[in-house]
């Protein structure tokens, strides 16, 4: 194939500086020296990451938001995987019109899911809980972890299911010996999107959580829309950090490109 | 954030199923049952309450709900020309978005196939990596810098560009910037998926035909790739249309889309009602939008999606 054209290179080159601008001011400015934002022209000093460590309450944050996106994400997992399963292993057509309805919270703006769980946890009082978050948020990266199971499911070659049974295994062997670990890196993948997308998640969130249940990302937009301290701009660098970190390894795991357009990786 | 169309890329990139399917409906039901109880109990009732919320009446001052339902919450809606221009911005911001998106992701989509390695892996990663980066830290950056004393206004000021700050930061154009950045990178997703199954020979030939680089993209490539583009389109509007976080920090308080006016009703005055008539008309012009977006590719490009 030839090469790019000098123009179309320029074109990149503006193009990456338009997606990486708004990333790179915000761990430049979070390295500055001064109380206000702004660039650290007069040297570099990592004040506002010792302020943000002594900040009880982003740490709390950070700490709920965690366990909160573990808690979404295995439960999404273990839900989804038994559905990708039977979607890829029937042939009836009721059973893989299920696909669709599994993954229609991803074709619902957000917010209609926040307010929906905001109204449905108040009528049961369970607004601000961990168990009401932790539910809420499954629903919402369910189709994620689906999408990805389904894939390594249906790419799943029977003929070793088959050979394993013609050599004498037991169904339960098959299963956990043969099926999972054939599985492993879709679900591994699942797991891991579903998770920082849990982490991530503001618009849901901002309906459901309480003060004692406020989530990372949902302090750090409160803040700003009340302060201009450089400690949101050291929060959102451990947040550009965690996300960075979580790329690469879904790219090795997985392939960056498969995994957003929810094919099978090969 | 992944789009609401990803899953017609993902059917036609899929494997082929050669899967042997022989479990009967118990076996598919007893092993789909748990999820369908959570999504019943999280996911249909809350919407179905949302949705006859939205035909209840609040009352002020006992902050209240009153008994009896009720169109007027719609009615209110659709005749206040507050929410009128609300919907309108909304849906000329999710235009705009998608068109300015359409137009830098398609090329830049196609740049990327072309790149050698190991230029092609770390820059898709490099693309495609905002997408696991929270809308909140995405959209503090461009607050950061298009702020009254932002760094583009003191980088301007001091090259003697111009002599007072622009104000970009809480106008229309803020959100729209804001938007692209999140919603380019799904738009090169899908074209990229589009490309990997788009044939090269043809593109040899109008090479080997006497045809410029420009000609060759414009003719032969986008033809080719036009359900990508057209589904990655879709995605940037519907993604806009929904964003939440994005548009409330860049447009502050005065310039208000439905989500931001959402919750405002929903956080802010308490009344439920006109917030949930608010989401189900945003849900309902989305669904509306994507249903003939839809139906339009599959009438145009019937071999594409078989």
């Amino acid at each position: 194939m030839n090469e790019n054209s000098r123009l179309a290179l320029v074109f990149h080159a503006l193009f990456i500086v338009f997606l990486m601008a708004p990333l790179v001011v915000v761990v430049a400015v979070s390295l500055t020296a001064e109380a206000y934002l702004s660039l650290p022209t007069t040297g570099l000093s990592l004040r506002w990451f010792y302020a943000l460590f002594e900040n009880r309450q982003f740490v709390d944050s950070f700490l709920f938001s965690v366990t909160l996106a573990f808690g979404a994400a295995t439960l999404a997992l273990a839900l989804m995987l038994p559905v990708a399963l039977a979607i890829s292993k029937s042939e009836l057509s009721w059973v893989r019109a299920l696909e669709a309805f599994f993954l229609s919270p991803l074709m619902l703006p957000a917010i209609v899911i926040g307010i929906a769980s905001l109204r449905f946890l108040t009528a049961i009082e369970m607004t601000g809980t961990y168990t009401g978050l932790v539910l809420c948020h499954a629903v919402v990266v369910s189709p994620f972890v689906l999408r990805l199971s389904l894939a390594a499911a249906t790419g799943l070659d029977q003929n070793f299911e088959r050979a394993a049974l013609s050599l004498g295994a037991t169904k339960k062997q098959v299963f956990w010996k043969i099926v999972l670990p054939l599985v492993k890196p879709g679900l591994i993948s699942g797991w891991i999107l579903a998770f920082i997308t849990s982490f991530d998640d503001v618009t849901v969130t901002i309906f459901v959580a309480s003060p004692s249940t406020m989530t990372l990302p949902v302090r750090l937009f409160n803040r700003i829309t009340e302060s201009t301290d450089p400690i949101i701009a050291s929060v959102s660098t451990m947040m550009l950090l965690l996300a960075a970190a979580t790329m690469l390894i879904l790219d090795r795991l997985y392939g960056i490109d498969h995994l957003f357009s929810g094919s099978a990786k090969r | 954030m992944l789009s609401p169309n990803s899953r017609a890329v993902a059917t036609d990139a899929g494997l082929p199923r050669a899967t042997q399917r022989n479990w009967n409906g118990a076996r598919a039901l007893a092993a789909c049952s748990p999820a369908l109880a959570l999504y019943f109990v999280m996911f249909c009732i809350p919407l179905v309450l949302v949705f006859a919320l939205s035909f209840r009446t609040f009352d002020v001052g006992t902050g209240q709900l009153q008994d009896g339902l009720t169109f007027a919450r719609y009615l209110e809606v659709v005749s206040d020309p507050y929410f009128q221009e609300i919907f309108l911005r909304t849906v000329g911001i999710s235009l705009v978005v998608a068109a300015i998106s359409v137009a830098l992701g398609t090329p830049e989509a196609y740049i990327l196939n072309r790149m050698r390695a190991p230029w092609r892996s770390v820059f898709l990663l490099v693309v495609l990596g905002p997408l696991l980066v929270s809308v909140v830290v995405r959209t503090l950056g461009w607050t950061i810098l298009i702020g009254n004393n932002g760094l583009l206004n003191q980088a301007l000021l001091s090259l003697g560009i111009i002599e007072k700050p622009l104000t970009i930061l809480f106008t229309n154009g803020a959100i729209v910037l804001g938007l692209v950045h999140i919603c380019v990178p799904m738009v090169v997703v899908s074209v990229w998926t589009s490309l990997q199954k788009h044939d090269t020979a043809t593109e040899r030939a109008a090479i080997s035909l006497g045809a410029s680089p420009l000609t060759v993209f414009t003719k032969i490539v986008v033809p080719q790739i036009m359900p990508g583009i057209l589904s990655g389109a879709l995605v940037a509007f519907s993604i806009a249309a929904s964003a939440f976080a994005t548009p409330a920090l860049l447009g502050g308080r005065a310039v208000k889309v439905v989500s931001t006016a959402v919750s405002d009703e929903f956080l802010g005055t308490l009344d439920w009602p006109l917030g949930a008539a608010l989401a189900v008309l945003l849900l309902a012009v989305n669904m509306l939008i994507a249903t003939l977006w839809n139906k339009a590719m599959r009438a145009r490009f019937k071999e594409a999606f078989k």
